[in-house]
């Protein structure tokens, strides 16, 4: 499958990509591996790729008072070999060994998938349970979003037309635990859960249930199985089915908290 | 190394096999090991063309309208073209054979014509300068359909209550009934009769590399070479001779590399004839290579089966009769030349296989549904007969509360008690059903896993131990298509040549997919002429070079192509022998060919390289006598006749553990003993076998191919169609066990597809173990958790 | 008229300059542009590893990959690691152990072995299979792909 003709530009600095992702057409391409499989299977079919990944300031880890940024172009190995990330984000380091394969780690940018969105996906599900900032920055300057305001709908982020996410800073939790269920490794999620807890304060966040990730905030365990949402079904799960998966999830990971 | 004596299989006598029997690494493994094969993507041909299809995105549908000038002005296009201009050069087919009575399927085109019957059907061909550019065109083809009914369930279509083909009567493809007598009264009388229904998802081969053809018409021959990723390039040579109307003599089918195949690469393809005639039309090579998007909607599916069967025992436990009704639904056409009958065919022969028992009746229907076409693909009904069986004797087990193993030892067919003619009319020349089962005992250590379960159990740990015995064809003789009228041949050839240099080169009519075919027809030609490996060149899958033959398929390669190979390996060495005993002015009977030279048979002594032979025979044949000519060049070939089929017999046991929480299984290990007569290369079958059980492993947990009502394909790609990754898979333990065909002298019976043939119904029964103190029981396959959670109650 | 790009990268150690359109991807570009026929496709969507190359020493996907985005990098394919010698102990207990059949995923199978043995651990059974987990082999049953790594991991 050849994907449909398009253009490709790859800006310097941060200004000249505004400009270019205000052409018709324009979409951002960082790592690629959700993008381009969507190209080659002509699922979609962009006028212009603007091509981020020379965009060097992107890609630092930074750890301070509590809180570890990471910027957008991070790839997945960069993120899973991370001395900060393993020392004060061990939810983030364990999700990311889920993440697909090495050679896909190490081209996928965390910024990458964080911005596409993918219900299945695992980051989005960490940064709602860190309680994470997203920073974007566009023409008009740089904003921050905390993660429970960013995941809107399927596929759909706060990002607006032209803005670019160059970062996510991610508040430590004193315990986190990941867990995930997939049929064989590196799939996308059948269901999936990342939790943290900080002081008495859990904060749950489902993937691959919805079209968005799903946080719940539970006091006790009876209440957070009451707070399970019912799932959207998938080729091979029916509702029943996940919701019945993310209650064995729930139940294995709260003894973690 | 030496020689190898014949036959191999002689008892008491001690023989040298020369290479036969040892684990020698592949010589063309090389190349593959450099990126340095030759695949048919690979090749790069003056002015060649691509193309690619337009297909139709309806199951069912009239093609009421094709507008194909948008995309005939796209940059790079060469030319666009419907199934009637294809039509003019390549004549359709109907895959049918004498031998399956009553058997009918309608005409098929390259291109459709008139209707599309399937979603991915191709209704028009775009050849172009690059398949980037013939893509792009596809997408500006406009086209008005008028849906049809689609008939999606198997069930239904055999209601009949929407007939898929205009002039059929029904959606009946082929059915059979099998009655041997006796049956209902052996039910009646049963002390224990048990019954269940078995489902299979419908599953297909996803070879690594896709299908690909690269057809090369030269007009002012008149003659078309196809380099074409196939296992039977004389049976294509015969198909594109006929339907593009080319004399046989001028067409030349060539099987460079090919990555992978398990029988999606046996069969003729629609889109791959238009390849073929639209290279004869444009006169310029064409090539087509399915990507992988079209691969899931257009390679062969297979295995879509409904399965009732039920067994009657003594209370001794004893098996009385089995019955049978399945159904099974394939596309809308029977696929060329070997029909899609042929998988339920199947079915009804080798239920029960491993078993004594006399009654035996069976009803068969395969229907027509409007999801993409099916037919064989590796281990042929092998799967569902075997997990059938399996499951219902299981079951049968359970309820006399004996231990599976225990209920088998007492049904297995006796190791003494052959030849055997079996309740469905197959024969069996010799098998070793006990010995396989002590052996396979032996290597699971049974008793400790079983103590191990049921410690296990007491920590709600559930461990499930299954075991499935089969039976399986291989060395297929004309039985299976030739007396139906197929054009398919089931004998094959080798030509060995004796080159100046002394080395050796073989021609033979089998082909290589990976399996090891050059590998081990190296060996048996090195230990038939009595040189060292290294000193010999195999040719496969070209019919220009090679004697005619059925090629790859059945489990044929070794047994009938390596006969093929031994024996005229032997005659060639006679030749050498009788040019050397000239040259030496010796007795031929005093003379031996061993390590690369002619010997003293008595004293070992080496009395004349074959390097000089070579020199001698080719070069100064003056010195030979007057009436003398060296022919060092010999063909034979070979054709099983005593048995139709030559049955192997094998049992496997996967070991499990079942969350019961979540319905994940986790495979722990899996064993495979397995008779396969002579084993020239204990390595190469042991891989065969692992990737055979790894196939079944992918039918048993992961693969099922979902349509929609509407006939549609939903999971037609890689992510999200699931097949078995290394991660989950057990290490797979193989034993071997030989006993030899006595209708060869090599007595090499096949093996490429035992292990596909008995893993899913050895997972299947270790699941079903698991679940068993948590009363629930699975029969549809691919056990996904939710039907394991559903088995359960927990969903 | 569609947009070309020039690029200039190295492969195999030697460098290349080539006209490509951005939407060509690295695999295609190799075969069809370099006649570098060693990496394949089984995909063109990520999942099956076929096209496991490696560029600025790290394993990608060669078709998730554009070649404009190989501007300036460094890509070893199949064929340059094999005339390096890199792949030589992998090749050859692949070879002896019988770790390929039909060879269509070997190539990519061998680009992730050897990142691995490039780790320099001493990974268990499972680690192996996890690291090739993204490798799909149809012929083999991955059994004796693992126990060539092994024997190469192992020393």
């Amino acid at each position: 499958m050849k994907a449909p003709s398009f253009a490709y530009a790859k800006p310097r600095s941060l200004t000249e990509a505004f400009d270019l992702l205000e052409r018709p057409g324009a979409k951002i391409l960082a790592g690629g591996q959700s993008l381009i499989p969507a190209l080659n299977m002509r699922l979609s079919s962009p006028e212009l790729l603007v091509d981020i990944t020379g965009l060097k300031d992107l890609s630092k880890i930074e750890a301070r008072d509590g809180v570890v940024r990471i910027g957008a172009l991070c790839t997945h190995t960069m993120v899973e070999r991370s001395p900060e990330v393993r020392e004060h984000l061990p939810l983030i380091a364990d999700a990311v060994a889920h993440i697909a394969h090495p050679a896909i780690r190490n081209r996928g940018t965390l910024g990458g998938s964080l911005a596409l969105a993918d219900p299945n996906a695992e980051l989005p599900a960490c940064a709602l349970a860190l309680d994470a900032v997203l920073v974007v920055a566009g023409k008009k300057g740089e904003r921050r979003v905390p993660a429970a305001g960013f995941f809107k709908a399927l596929f759909e982020t706060d990002l607006g037309p032209g803005e670019i996410l160059v970062g996510a800073e991610f508040p430590k939790a004193a315990k986190s635990v990941f867990l995930e269920l997939a049929r064989r490794q590196g799939d996308y999620a059948i269901v999936g859960l990342a939790g943290t807890s900080r002081g008495g304060d859990k904060r749950i966040a489902f993937f691959g249930v919805a079209a968005t990730p799903i946080l719940i905030k539970p006091r006790s365990l009876d209440e957070a199985k009451k707070a399970l949402p019912m799932p959207n079904g998938d080729l091979y799960n029916s509702p029943a089915t996940k919701r019945h998966l993310a209650g064995v999830l729930l139940e294995r990971a709260w003894t973690r908290l | 190394m030496g020689k190898a004596e014949l036959p191999l299989h002689t008892p008491g006598t001690k023989i040298d096999r020369g290479y036969i029997g040892e684990s020698v690494p592949r010589p063309n493994a090389a190349r593959l090991l450099q990126g340095r094969g030759a695949f048919t993507d690979d090749l790069r041909f003056p002015r060649l063309a691509h193309v690619a299809f337009f297909r139709s995105p309806y199951a069912h549908a009239l093609i009421k309208k094709l507008d194909l000038e948008p995309a005939r002005r796209q940059p790079g296009v060469i030319g666009v073209f419907d199934g009637r201009a294809v039509a003019e050069y390549c004549t359709p087919w109907v895959a049918v054979l004498a031998h399956l009575k009553g058997i009918k399927s309608p005409e098929q085109h390259a291109i459709a014509i008139e209707r599309a019957c399937w979603q991915g059907e191709a209704v028009a061909a775009v050849v172009a300068e690059s398949r980037t550019q013939a893509e792009d065109a596809v997408q500006l083809i406009e086209a008005e359909w008028e849906e049809l009914p689609v008939v999606v369930d198997m069930e239904e279509s055999l209601k009949n209550t929407k007939t898929i083909h205009p002039g059929f009567e029904d959606n009946i493809c082929f059915k059979r009934e099998h009655d041997t007598g006796g049956v209902d009264d052996a039910f009646a009388k049963a002390d224990v009769v048990v019954e269940d229904t078995f489902h299979f998802g419908r599953h297909t081969g996803v070879c690594l590399e896709g299908r690909a053809i690269l057809a090369d018409y030269n007009a002012a021959e008149h003659s078309l070479t196809v380099y074409h990723a196939t296992q039977a390039p004389h049976m294509m040579q015969d198909i594109f001779s006929r339907h593009l109307n080319i004399p046989e003599g001028n067409v030349r089918v060539i099987a460079k590399d090919v990555g992978g195949s398990f029988g999606i690469k046996v069969h003729v393809y629609a889109d791959e004839m238009a390849t073929a005639a639209l290279s004869v039309m444009l006169r310029r090579p064409v090539k087509f290579v399915a990507d992988r998007l079209e691969s899931f909607l257009s390679d062969i599916h297979a295995r879509e089966h409904r399965a009732k069967v039920r067994v009657a025992c003594t209370k001794a436990g004893e098996i009385l009769a089995f019955e049978l009704d399945d159904l099974t639904a394939i596309g809308p056409y029977s696929v060329y030349p070997r029909t899609s009958g042929i998988e339920g065919n199947q079915v009804v022969n080798l239920t029960g296989g491993p078993y004594r028992h006399q009654k035996y009746k069976a009803r068969m229907h395969v229907v027509f549904t409007n999801k993409n076409v099916t037919c064989q693909y590796r281990a042929v009904g092998h799967p569902i007969a075997v997990a059938l069986t399996e499951g219902i004797v299981d079951l049968a087990a359970q309820k006399l509360g004996m231990d599976p193993a225990e209920f088998r030892r007492i049904n297995l067919i006796a190791d003494d008690a052959y030849p055997y003619t079996f309740p469905s009319g197959i024969k069996f020349e010799k098998l070793s059903h006990h010995k396989a089962l002590d052996l396979l005992l032996k290597i699971t250590n049974y008793a400790h896993l079983r103590a191990e379960q049921s410690r296990l159990r007491q920590q709600k740990i559930y461990r499930g131990i299954g075991l499935a015995a089969m039976i399986e064809v291989t060395n297929p003789s004309p039985a299976f298509y030739g007396v139906g009228g197929a054009r398919i041949s089931a004998q094959d050839g080798a030509t060995i040549r004796l080159e100046p240099t002394g080395m050796v080169t073989v021609m033979c009519s089998v082909t290589e997919q990976g399996q090891g075919t050059e590998g081990i027809f190296a060996q048996i030609a090195a230990s038939a002429v009595g040189v060292s490996m290294d000193k010999v060149k195999v040719i496969t899958g070209d019919t220009g070079v090679t004697p005619y033959g059925g090629g790859t398929w059945a489990s044929r390669g070794a047994g009938i192509g390596g006969e093929a190979v031994l024996q005229a390996g032997r005659a060639l060495r006679s030749n050498m022998l009788e040019v050397a005993a000239h040259i030496l002015k010796a007795d031929k009977a005093e003379l031996d060919i061993a390590g690369n030279a002619v010997i003293n048979k008595l004293t070992q002594e080496r009395k004349l390289e074959l390097a000089e032979l070579g020199r001698v025979a080719y070069f100064r044949p003056d010195t030979l006598p007057m009436d003398f000519q060296s022919e060092l060049t010999v063909t034979r070939h070979y054709t099983p006749r005593q048995y139709g089929f030559t049955f192997t017999n094998g049992i496997q046991a996967s070991l499990v553990e079942v969350d019961p929480d979540t319905g994940f299984v986790k495979l722990l290990k899996h064993w495979c003993v397995e008779d396969s007569g002579t084993v020239i290369n204990p390595m190469l079958v042991d891989e065969q076998l692992r990737g055979g059980v790894v196939q079944g492993i992918g039918a048993a947990l992961y693969e099922e191919c979902l349509y929609s009502p509407e006939g549609q394909l939903l999971n037609g790609n890689m992510a999200d169609y699931l097949v078995p990754m290394s991660g989950e898979m057990p290490d797979i333990v193989c034993a071997h066990i030989e006993t030899p065909t006595l209708q060869s002298q090599l007595g090499a019976k096949g093996v490429g597809e035992a292990g596909t043939a008995g893993a899913p119904a050895a997972i299947m029964n270790a699941i079903n173990d698991a679940l068993a103190p948590l009363n629930a029981r699975v029969t549809r396959m691919p056990f996904t958790p939710e039907r394991i959670l559903r088995a359960l109650k927990k969903v | 008229m569609d947009q070309t790009l020039v690029v200039t990268l190295m492969v195999n150690g030697t460098q290349v300059t080539r006209s490509v359109q951005p939407r060509q991807h690295l695999v295609d570009f190799l075969r069809d542009e370099l006649g570098l026929t060693g990496s394949h496709i089984g995909c063109e969507h990520g999942v099956c590893g076929a096209c496991t190359l490696r560029v600025n020493g790290e394993i990608v996907r060669g078709c998730l990959m554009l070649a404009v985005q190989a501007n300036g990098c460094r890509v070893d394919t199949i064929e340059g690691l094999s005339d390096s010698k890199e792949l030589a102990k992998l090749q050859k207990a692949f070879h002896e152990k019988n770790a390929l059949q039909c060879g269509f995923c070997t190539p990519g199978m061998l680009m992730a072995a050897q990142d691995l043995v490039r780790l320099n651990r001493k990974p268990t059974r499972e680690e192996i299979r996890s690291h090739i987990s993204g490798n799909y082999c149809r012929c083999t049953g991955y059994q004796a792909i693992v126990d060539a790594i092994e024997e190469v991991v192992n020393g």
